[in-house]
């Protein structure tokens, strides 16, 4: 079968680092391909180099046999090729219809007609089998609605290949279904379907053909036809899986060292309740958009929030980070580029910043001592710089991630609640934080993990938390820890019977 | 992931941070070489010195302009808050009535409380009114300059006591070994607010404040009593320029002070500072503040442009300050 479009030995470096090296992929029209591999594969580079975001540093594309090059993500939208963004990059205060002829709308006598757009926009709508009211306001939208917005404004323009990347990741399982259901009629209109994720089972549901990327190469392209999920797996990370989670240490001690009841966030987290303990590591799982983050946030003043925090025998209640952080709380932001760290100032000043009272003498700042902790910090926690001039911004997403940790440890805390600690990070340096995670735990420190991975869950907690729709819906104990128990929690359905969903719709 | 060293991208980094530091000294050369082959009167030691006595008031206020600048705020009330303290001020001293040093510093202690007050006043309506500081400082410049000219009745606000008058020029016109008062006041205020600013805590949470406040809140910065400090500095600096611009005229005058604020944020933006936080440069300002004085002096010194236009060409100054900062920054 011929290709439309074929990429022939891609690499794509960013400075030194070559993230992408000899990668060829060809998609066939009326085929289900998926890319898979872990966080930090290369999945998302090569889907931006497929649809013209990025330029490759060597290699080229084909479509239909000519050798292509794009100018830019509107140049290969104009040769068919569209592609959905994994965020959500709509105005929020624009109607449906607004968004979908937003930069392209029609016009009568030099005026927008706002009746066409919204005739066009509910036809559409109609074809992916929804019934969103093209007159609404994006910011009442869920967060699935949103994302089929979103694809429908990427299937307005004429389209050959659709890339969708990892679409599934804010849906629940059975608005993930619906998505396949759409992406099923993309395939059978004779589309080819670019699926990027690295949620195996889905891949299965959806596929027709699977490549695997690993470190920025490519491992291999197979049939789905007798590819299993773990074998899929073994592809993607290509070692021993136990190899890359520390031995839990054996700490998990009865000391009760907080104890959250009732709590409850305004509009995010209701009757929350849980308790941690000294030398434990304490998952918190659930899909994006269950509550985590808020709950945490709530619980160390960064939202206000009502309940009963008890730290030790004391009941506290934080108004800010910074009273959460002198009872020896600390709070590290999923969001490490916009709530982390100072992206356009350098290491020094972003390591001290949250503990710069233990770099000022008098009332001045002791610059020495800072340098002296930022030689400190680059040597514990190996981050890697070309100078230690840079600003925190030009860091790699993992070194960054060790920055935030020792800028937070330097306040010595006892409590380490972290958001998403290896979101964006290459594997080398997840397996260094998930090392540093185990010996706070065996330093005697109480952590929270929260993560939307369920292997990272079950590869470093003792315990996980599970939260769905702002609740705390249970518990999963060590020896029972599986992904099909937390996806149990966290969606109400077994994984199984989300297949088996999915398989009746087929 | 390894990354090597690359010598080159170094060097090239360093050399544009640099330049955006570098950029409005450079500026004042050029304008001292350039007003010297104008004009051989420009560089004597007498014009220099009137012109940067001149920038005296500008300057302190633009130095408390860059911590509110750089902590991502904006205040456009200083020049109505400078025109009411000085005829508080006034006032205070006409009712007190006396023609000692007692009741001159108590008259120069009400101008710095009330200009304290003015800052705290816009720094909490910013803060727990969470209103954009570009309104409520729109706001309180035209409650500020209403108020002066209802105290002057639309008049002049004049010092009676002649005693008084005597004993309070020579802030202005006195020097010490031949250095105005003025200047040595811009100095001193530079030089404390360079500290404050670089080698303090505060400082370097007004830098974080204005580069991130999400980050700024998430790593315990106390943000609120550091933007509303940031106008309270805002407010000192403008009732210490009034101190130093009253003994000039002995008056205050519904037109007192105005458009002062928008001189304030040029040469606080000629300076280097980030007109959206985050980064703040003293002395940069300051250098800024000479400058805008510098040209408005060269223009009456020499015949190529009517000295009417000064405005006008202060304005395409701080467009093309800006134009300069962003290709460096691009430059990156």
């Amino acid at each position: 079968m011929d290709s439309v479009l074929r990429a022939e030995n891609i690499s794509k470096s960013f400075g030194p680092i070559e993230v992408l090296s000899g990668i060829s992929l060809d998609l066939r029209p009326g085929e289900v391909h998926a890319v898979i591999g872990e966080n930090g594969a290369g999945k998302s580079t090569l889907m931006r180099i497929l649809s013209g975001h990025l330029p490759p540093t060597k290699g080229g594309l084909h479509l239909n046999g000519q050798p292509i090059t794009f100018s830019g993500p509107v140049d290969a939208e104009a040769h068919g090729i569209v592609l959905v963004h994994q965020e959500i990059l709509l105005a929020p205060d624009l109607t449906v219809a607004q968004n979908l002829f937003l930069g392209r709308e029609i016009r009568r006598f030099g005026f927008v007609d706002d009746k066409a757009m919204r005739e066009r926009a509910r036809a559409i709508l109609r074809e992916l089998g929804t019934t969103i009211d093209p007159d609404r306001e994006v910011s009442r939208l869920s967060i699935a609605d949103r994302q089929l917005v979103q694809i429908a404004r990427a299937l307005l323009v004429p389209h050959k290949v659709v890339a969708f990347d990892e679409p599934t990741a804010v849906l629940t399982p059975i608005e993930a279904e619906s998505l396949f259901e759409i992406i099923r009629k993309l395939r059978s209109q004779g589309v080819a379907v670019l699926y990027i994720s690295h949620r195996l089972n889905e891949v299965k549901a959806v596929a027709d053909r699977v490549t695997v990327l690993r470190d920025g190469r490519h491992i291999a392209t197979r049939d789905i036809e007798g590819l299993e999920p773990l074998e899929m797996a073994r592809l993607m990370v290509g070692r021993d899986m136990s190899k890359l989670y520390p031995e839990k240490p054996e700490t998990a001690s009865d000391q009760i060292v907080l104890t959250v009841r009732d709590m409850a966030v305004p509009g995010y987290v209701e009757n929350a309740s849980f308790t941690l303990r000294r030398g434990e590591i304490l998952g918190f799982g659930g899909l994006i958009g269950a509550g985590r983050t808020e709950l945490f946030e709530g619980i160390v003043g960064l939202r206000s929030s009502q309940g009963t925090v008890t730290l030790d025998d004391r009941n506290v209640h934080f108004r800010d980070a910074r009273e959460a952080m002198a009872a020896g709380i600390v709070y590290l932001s999923e969001d490490r580029k916009g709530k982390g760290l100072l992206l356009q100032q350098n290491l020094r000043i972003n390591l001290s910043l949250a503990a710069l009272d233990k770099f000022t003498s008098g009332s001045f700042i002791d610059v020495g001592a800072e340098e002296k902790a930022l030689d400190r910090a680059i040597k514990d926690f190996d981050i890697r710089t070309r100078s230690r001039d840079l600003l925190a911004g030009q860091l790699s997403g993992g070194n960054q991630q060790k920055l935030l940790l020792a800028k937070m440890m330097l306040l010595e805390p006892r409590i380490v609640i972290i958001d998403e600690p290896t979101r964006g990070v290459d594997i080398g340096t997840k397996e260094q934080i998930y090392r540093f995670i185990a010996s706070l735990a065996a330093e005697g420190k109480a952590v929270i993990v929260i993560s939307s991975e369920m292997q990272e869950l079950i590869g470093l907690c003792h315990r996980v938390v599970v939260m769905r729709n702002g609740r705390v819906v249970g518990e999963v104990p060590q020896a029972d820890l599986s992904e099909d128990a937390i996806v149990y929690l966290a969606t109400g359905v077994h994984e199984e019977r989300a297949a088996e969903i999915a398989a009746g719709h087929a | 992931m390894t990354e090597t060293v690359l010598p080159t991208r170094a060097e090239k980094r360093k050399f544009s941070v640099d330049m955006r530091a570098l950029s409005p000294f450079i500026a004042l050369i050029v304008l001292i070489i350039a007003g010297a082959l104008i004009n051989p009167d420009f560089l004597t030691a007498s014009n220099l010195l009137n012109v940067v006595t001149r920038s005296a008031f500008i300057a302190i206020i633009a130095v408390g302009a860059t911590f509110v600048i750089a902590g991502g705020g904006l205040d456009l009330s200083v020049g109505s808050m400078a025109a009411l303290i000085a005829g508080v001020m006034i006032l205070t001293l006409n009712n007190l009535g006396g023609g000692d040093v007692g009741t001159l510093a108590v008259g120069l202690l009400a101008a710095i409380a009330l200009g304290a007050a003015c800052g705290l006043a816009n720094g909490l309506i910013v803060t727990f009114g969470r209103i954009e500081p570009f309104i409520v400082t729109l706001g309180t410049m035209g409650i500020f300059r209403s108020l002066v000219i209802w105290l002057a009745a639309g008049g002049t606000i004049t010092m009676r006591n002649f005693e008084l008058r005597e004993l309070y020029r020579p802030v202005y016109f006195g020097s010490v070994f031949g250095i105005p008062y003025p200047i040595i006041a811009f100095l001193v205020v530079a030089a404390v607010g360079a500290l404050i600013l670089y080698r303090t805590s505060f400082g370097r949470h007004v830098v974080a404040l204005g580069s991130n406040e999400d980050v700024a809140r998430y790593s315990g910065v106390p943000i609120w009593r550091v933007r509303t400090l940031t106008y309270i500095i805002q407010g000192i600096c403008v009732g210490i320029a009034v101190l130093v611009y009253v003994p000039r005229l002995g008056s205050a005058t519904p037109t007192t002070g105005l458009l002062w604020e928008l001189q304030a944020i040029t040469a606080v933006v000629i300076g280097g500072t980030a007109l959206k936080g985050g980064i703040g440069r003293v002395w940069g300002t300051v250098v800024g503040a000479v400058i805008l004085e510098l040209v408005a002096n060269i223009m009456v010194l020499s015949n190529f442009v009517s000295e009417f236009l000064v405005g006008a060409v202060q304005g395409a100054i701080i467009i093309i300050a800006m134009l300069v900062q962003r290709s460096v920054h691009r430059g990156r």
